[in-house]
Formats: C-alpha cells, sequence, structure tokens
C-alpha cells in the first residue's frame, strides 16, 4: 500500500512531527452554507432554518481562504486542515474542501448553538495541535455573524487580522492588508495568526473547482470526527422573520425625470 | 451601570455612527432608568456626544492610541467597562468596531450580537432583532450570559439629538502591546466611501465600458454619493474591486442606493437590500432588480442619466 498519496501524508507527518518550524501548519475553517441562490425559509414555529430541498456549499469568504492556504502549501511549504462545527450532514461540504486539496479535515460533532460556540470547539483544538495559521472568513452568508475568527483569536491569544484581502509570510513575519472604509491599511504581525478572509485574499477567477482526482484522493483523506468540549450559551437564537413582501416597483417614465427626483425628495424624503 | 457605547473617531473628530449609536444607547438607558457613559480615544470635542444624551464621557489621550489596533482598543474599552460596572456596552458596525467587537466580547465576557436593526424587544434577557441570512430574513437573540455586547447597524435606528451636558472625565488606561501594527494606509481622501455614504450611485455592466463612467461620476457627485459597481463591472476590470457591492463585495446600507445598467443578480441583490431606497434604471423591464427597487424607470441610461444629471442640477438651484 506504498501509494503517492500515503508517501504524501507520511512525509507531512514526519516533517510535522521533526522539523515543526519548517513546516506551517494551516487550519481553515469551512462553514456550510445555504447556496445564494436558496430560498430561506423556517420550520419548527420559525425557530429554526428549514434544511428541505437547500443546496449547501462552502461560505464563499471561507472559499477564497482555502484557496490561498493552498497557495502557500504549495509555494512555500505547508499542512492544511479544514475544520467544520456540525452534525454528519455537513461532511459533503468538507469532502470537497478536501477535494480541493486540504489534507484532513476535523468535524466537531455538534449543531452549532452560536459564534463563541464555534470559537470555543476551534479554539481548543487550534492550541492542542499548535496551528500556526488559522483563516476564517469575513461572515459567514447565513448568519452572518462576523465573529468566529476574532474569538478564536481572543481564545488563543493568536494575532488577528480582521477583513484581510492580503497576506504573505516570511519566516514567522507577516505582512497583510485588511480593507477599511475607503481604502486598506497595511499591517505587519506575527504568526500564530487568526485571519478572517474575504474575496481579494484571492480572487473570484482563483477559485478551484474539484477535479475527479481531487474527488477520488478526497475520499481517501482522514475525516476526523471530534467530541464537543464546551457547550457555550452566550446568546441563543429566539425564531426567524421573514420581510414584509416588498411593495410594487413605482415606475416612472424615462422622459419624466423630474417626477423620479420629486418622488425622491418629497416622498422617499431620500434627497 | 450605565449603559457604555465606543464612540469611535477619525482624526480626532466623531464618526456619524458614534452618534447613532449614542441616540440608540439614549432610548435604552431611558428604558432601563439609568444613563449613557461613552468611551472615546483621542478626540478633539467630546463635549459634542452630550448634544445625544450622553451623560458620561471617559475621554482617552494617548499616542500609543494613534492608530487603531484592536486588541488594544479593545482592552481599553474593557476598562471602561470595568470602571463603569456596565453590563451593557453598544458598538457599531464600522470596519473597525466589528474587528475589535469580537475580542471585547470574549475579553468581557459578553453575549454578542452583530447586525441590530432595532432597540430591545425585551430587556431582560435582552431580546433584540437582527439581520441575518444576508438580509433575507430576520432574527430574534437573546442574550444569556450578564454582559451583553450589540453591534448596531448602520443607519437602523438614526441620529436623534437629545441635548444633555456631558460630563468629561479624562480616563487614564494601562495599555497593553500587540504583535501587530500599521505599516501604512492607502486611501482616497477626496472621495466619499461606501461605507460613510448616505448615497450610493452604482453602474453595471448596461453602462458598457470604463469611458462611460464620467456620467456616473458627475451624478454621484451632485448628489454627495459614493460611487460603486456590480461584480461583473469589477471583475472585467472597469471599475476597482473597491467599488465592487455585492454578497461578497462590500455591503451597502445607504438611505439612497441608485443602481444604472445593473440586472440584479441575487448575489448582488443581497449585499444592497438594507438600503433604504432603492431605484433601478435599465432598458430591461424584466431586469430581477425592478422586483426589489422602489422606484424604476424603463428606459436607456445614456438618455436618463444626463436628464436626471440636468434636473438634479435645476432642483439643487432650488433647494439650496
Amino acid at each position: 500500500m506504498f501509494d503517492n498519496n500515503n508517501y504524501k501524508l507520511n512525509y507531512v507527518f514526519l516533517c510535522t512531527k521533526f522539523y515543526p518550524l519548517n513546516i506551517m501548519k494551516i487550519l481553515v475553517c469551512i462553514s456550510h452554507v445555504p447556496d445564494t441562490t436558496s430560498k430561506i425559509n423556517f420550520t419548527e414555529n420559525n425557530s429554526k432554518f428549514d434544511k428541505n430541498g437547500v443546496q449547501f456549499v462552502i461560505n464563499p469568504n471561507d472559499e477564497f481562504g482555502l484557496t490561498r492556504a493552498m497557495w502557500l502549501k504549495e509555494k512555500q511549504g505547508a499542512s492544511v486542515d479544514v475544520i467544520n462545527v456540525g452534525l454528519s450532514d455537513t461532511e459533503p461540504t468538507l469532502r470537497k474542501a478536501l477535494a480541493i486539496g486540504a489534507d484532513k479535515a476535523i468535524r466537531i460533532n455538534m449543531e452549532p448553538k452560536n459564534g463563541l460556540n464555534v470559537a470555543k470547539q476551534v479554539a481548543s483544538l487550534v492550541k492542542s495541535e499548535n496551528y500556526d495559521l488559522v483563516i476564517g472568513g469575513r461572515e459567514s452568508i447565513d448568519y452572518n455573524g462576523g465573529m468566529v475568527p476574532g474569538m478564536i483569536a481572543a481564545l488563543t491569544d493568536y494575532n488577528f487580522v480582521d477583513k484581510c484581502i492580503s497576506i504573505e509570510i516570511n519566516n514567522g513575519s507577516v505582512t497583510a492588508s485588511r480593507e477599511i472604509e475607503g481604502g486598506k491599511e497595511i499591517v505587519e504581525s506575527k504568526l500564530p495568526l487568526v485571519i478572517a478572509g474575504q474575496k481579494g485574499i484571492v480572487e473570484e477567477s482563483d477559485l478551484r473547482i474539484p477535479n475527479m482526482r481531487g474527488i477520488m484522493m478526497a475520499r481517501r483523506k482522514e475525516l476526523q470526527v471530534v467530541d464537543p468540549i464546551d457547550l457555550d450559551d452566550s446568546t441563543s437564537s429566539v425564531n426567524f422573520e421573514k420581510p414584509q413582501p416588498k411593495a410594487e416597483v413605482t415606475l416612472v417614465s424615462s422622459e419624466d425625470v423630474d417626477e423620479l427626483i420629486n418622488l425622491l425628495h418629497n416622498e422617499a424624503k431620500a434627497i | 451601570m450605565a449603559i457604555l457605547i465606543y464612540a469611535e473617531s477619525e482624526n480626532g473628530k466623531y464618526k456619524k455612527d458614534s452618534f447613532e449609536i449614542a441616540s440608540y444607547a439614549k432610548v435604552a438607558a431611558d428604558k432601563l432608568n439609568t444613563s449613557v457613559t461613552a468611551i472615546s480615544i483621542n478626540v478633539d470635542n467630546p463635549n459634542e456626544l452630550g448634544d445625544y444624551g450622553v451623560s458620561k464621557v471617559l475621554n482617552v489621550s494617548s499616542d500609543n492610541l494613534k492608530d487603531f489596533n484592536a486588541f488594544l482598543y479593545a482592552d481599553v474599552i474593557k476598562q471602561a467597562c470595568e470602571k463603569e460596572d456596565s453590563s451593557i456596552v453598544i458598538i457599531s458596525s464600522s470596519s473597525n468596531t466589528k474587528y475589535l467587537g469580537s475580542i471585547l466580547s470574549v475579553k468581557i465576557n459578553a453575549g454578542y450580537i452583530t447586525n441590530v436593526v432595532d432597540v430591545p424587544k425585551e430587556f431582560n434577557p435582552i431580546t433584540v432583532k437582527r439581520n441575518s441570512f444576508t438580509n433575507k430574513a430576520f432574527e430574534y437573540a437573546k442574550v444569556n450570559s450578564k454582559n451583553s455586547l450589540l453591534a448596531i447597524s448602520k443607519n437602523s435606528h438614526g441620529i436623534i439629538e437629545n441635548k444633555t451636558t456631558a460630563q468629561i472625565e479624562n480616563f487614564e488606561v494601562s495599555i497593553v502591546s500587540s504583535d501587530t501594527s500599521v505599516k501604512s494606509t492607502e486611501k482616497a481622501t477626496n472621495k466619499v466611501t461606501i461605507a460613510d455614504a448616505e448615497i450610493v450611485v452604482s453602474g453595471g455592466r448596461g453602462l458598457k465600458g470604463p469611458e462611460n463612467w464620467g456620467m456616473i461620476e458627475e451624478l454621484a457627485d451632485i448628489l454627495g454619493a459614493a460611487t460603486a459597481c456590480s461584480k461583473p463591472v469589477s471583475d472585467l476590470g472597469w471599475r476597482p474591486h473597491s467599488e465592487h457591492v455585492g454578497q461578497t463585495g462590500k455591503l451597502v446600507s445607504s438611505n439612497l442606493y441608485i443602481a444604472i445598467g445593473i440586472s440584479g443578480a441575487i448575489q448582488h441583490l443581497a449585499g444592497i437590500n438594507s438600503s433604504k431606497v432603492k431605484v433601478v434604471i435599465n432598458t430591461d423591464p424584466e431586469a430581477p432588480f425592478f422586483k426589489s427597487a422602489d422606484y424604476g424607470i424603463v428606459g436607456d441610461a445614456f438618455e436618463v442619466v444626463p436628464k436626471l444629471i440636468e434636473g438634479l442640477k435645476t432642483f439643487k438651484s432650488q433647494n439650496a
């Protein structure tokens, strides 16, 4: 059973074990979210998201980060693990991340209750496994909390760059940029580090679609299931509500733009 | 037990978001029979917050806090929180405050809720309405821990004047160290930013090429608006990526959003749907944007926009 894949895994294993400074350990947090085009519905008295008939994907902000992790692996050597806090239904999403090229997947076996709950699970593993770089997304497109990466950093005492749009790592020194209102800020930091990635860290055209070989290899990669450690209950969801149906658009003739100005001024009070 | 707000500033001046969260906190404080205390860092005129119901300002002045640093700032707010014995802390949703918010929530053991769009529905336990599913749903969430940290969505509450005299106290803080520091900042200084703009004028592929953006910029100028664009436009390199609004780009919650030559893909709408008033100008009456907009003109942007510019010039001269 000395195939290429095993050889590679052993190689990574040996390197991380004996030469921890040479190989960077990266953990990418993967949120399992409904595809953007999904209809959003709720069940159980509007208290739970209705997963019925919904197509799930890797959270877009996380996918940008995963791709950046693959570049780091290919260009300077790194091991890339992916993690999700969720029940077994999130495994296809983790397998997709493995098919894109991650080495190993970890699933913390619980239905997440809130952001801190997720962050605590991940932080505990980050500490015990000594990851050098943890990559999350700016926010998940379902609950939009935008808090997990920063919480992981606070819980582990790692450095943190939010809304990260570029990152270069050289001997443990980090130069990163982050989006700010009206521009960007270049920051210097050090490993160990947590970043919250978004578009910009790689572009949409850089994202990878798993090929057949990747999918086949992903089946043989390790997907470790870990028991949860802490059931944080600092916040909880009460129920959901859908926005009021939108009133019909008021159409104005293209010959009469003054009417639009009048409506925006007197009716909408927007100008 | 005052409610604590972090009043963010830039170059010594409060950001408008600070007045909005002060107004929000005042409404909550009145319901709880308490007052609002603000913590601010390197601000020239802390008295200004008194106009929005803040009765005490803890004012920190320190050269070591000249550049924003999420860890240092979060620690300063934590010290203010301990001094005031506050169990409710309120912040805005700017890039910097959301950056420090997640760290702060861990430091002060607070239940943290972001994207809050309304004053608490209940105070015991604190229950708030928030945006979720990228504007496709609202969630009511409650805080179960003793402390709560709420990040208020921009433009969700508005600025409400409420004149009080703020007591200003110079607040001495200890400053922690951090491995992260700002090297440089690249920022257009003469342009309205998408995040701060009341009005955003956005162009799509219907404009046919980057050479046609002159009229978009002129329209934005007249309205004091920021310019933005759809994803295909930034992907084609017609406009910088920093102008891309939508699910994977910038999220917009302006008062007025004007979409020109944008059909309204679901990813685009997800990013702009929390804007208050939406206007669409498009040649195609079947464009999905018409279903999300408040006002629409079916017509050619190259004819409609110049007329709109002329009309607004007249309007501005009459209403100046």
